[in-house]
């Protein structure tokens, strides 16, 4: 991807998955860094996306019903070589 | 060159071979969780995601022996739970296209297009709304289980093709070539897929947090 020397915000906004992911090439990825020196707005944005990313990752694991783990591991007992 | 399974994963991929009940129980210790978050994101229902699950382990059983470490042990079983998952959504009429990003929703930008300025104006594609920090939202607000729930409600609103990717990335925490390699698609479908979800989800809490 080639951007023109100055980025919008629509824009940083667009590639701001792809900064994450560190798949920006370098003049890509310097262009969004000056932007957001001096955007508030799109570092209040970034700073949103890895927020939403964090607390996403807080959402708790769906324990296994005891129901289900006891056809599992009927499952593996009629499988088991043992 | 193949990378070497670590050692803990050979020892458990041999305990499970052998039949060890306790390997076993293990696995689904760890992996059972995630595995039935993300097939409940292909399925209809709790319990046909339940039998999505124990049909996979199933798989996994019948499938070691074949196993030969070209991918970790989580990226080979979730790649049967997604594809147990997405056979079974066919069957129930849902068909769930990942490769192909056509037609799943027509949003242009991440954001209303009319947050920014319009060609018009004197700084085209600037903010003309631009997000305010949550930070001045009454502190841990962020954090509260009811902020949860609203991230949980969104999750399952989005199309599955986007609700699995950001389970298995930012809920699961799984990396981006996990993702790919369970799920049999390109890293630019992983990312635009990935990118989509985290665009809603963000602004399903910038609503919330105001
Ligand atoms: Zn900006």
């Amino acid at each position: 991807m080639r951007l023109d020397r100055e980025i919008t915000c629509a824009q940083v906004v667009d590639l701001v998955t792809a900064y994450l992911e560190d798949v920006l090439d370098a003049d890509d990825r310097e262009r969004v860094e000056e932007h957001l020196v001096f955007c508030d707005g799109c570092s209040t944005y970034l700073d949103q996306i890895r927020q939403t990313i964090a607390v996403t990752g807080r959402l708790e694991p769906e324990d296994i019903p005891p129901a289900l783990q006891d056809k599992l591991l009927a499952a593996f007992r009629e499988w088991s070589p043992a | 060159m193949v990378a070497q399974p670590p050692l803990e994963e050979r020892r458990l991929v041999d305990a499970l071979r052998a039949g060890d009940e306790s390997a076993f129980t293990r696995l689904v210790e760890e992996y059972g969780p995630a595995m039935l978050r993300v097939a409940r994101m292909f399925v209809s229902s709790r319990a046909v995601a339940e039998e999505v699950v124990q049909e996979a382990w199933v798989g996994v059983l019948n499938g070691i022996g074949r196993f030969e470490g070209r991918s970790s042990l989580k990226t080979w079983i979730f790649r049967i739970l997604t594809n147990t998952a997405k056979t079974r959504a066919v069957r129930e009429g849902r068909s769930i296209p990942f490769s192909s990003l056509a037609g799943e929703d027509e949003e242009g930008g991440a954001v209303d297009a009319d947050r920014f300025l319009g060609d018009d104006t004197r700084f085209p594609g600037h903010w003309a709304a631009p997000p305010q920090r949550w930070e001045a939202a009454p502190e841990g607000r962020l954090l509260a289980a009811e902020t949860l729930e609203v991230l949980e409600r969104e999750i399952a609103k989005l199309p599955a093709n986007q609700a699995v990717v950001v389970t298995m990335r930012d809920v699961e925490g799984f990396d981006a070539d996990d993702v790919c390699n369970a799920l049999d698609i390109s890293e630019t479908n992983q990312r635009v897929l990935l990118h989509r979800a985290r665009t809603k989800l963000r602004r399903a809490l910038e609503e919330y947090m105001q």
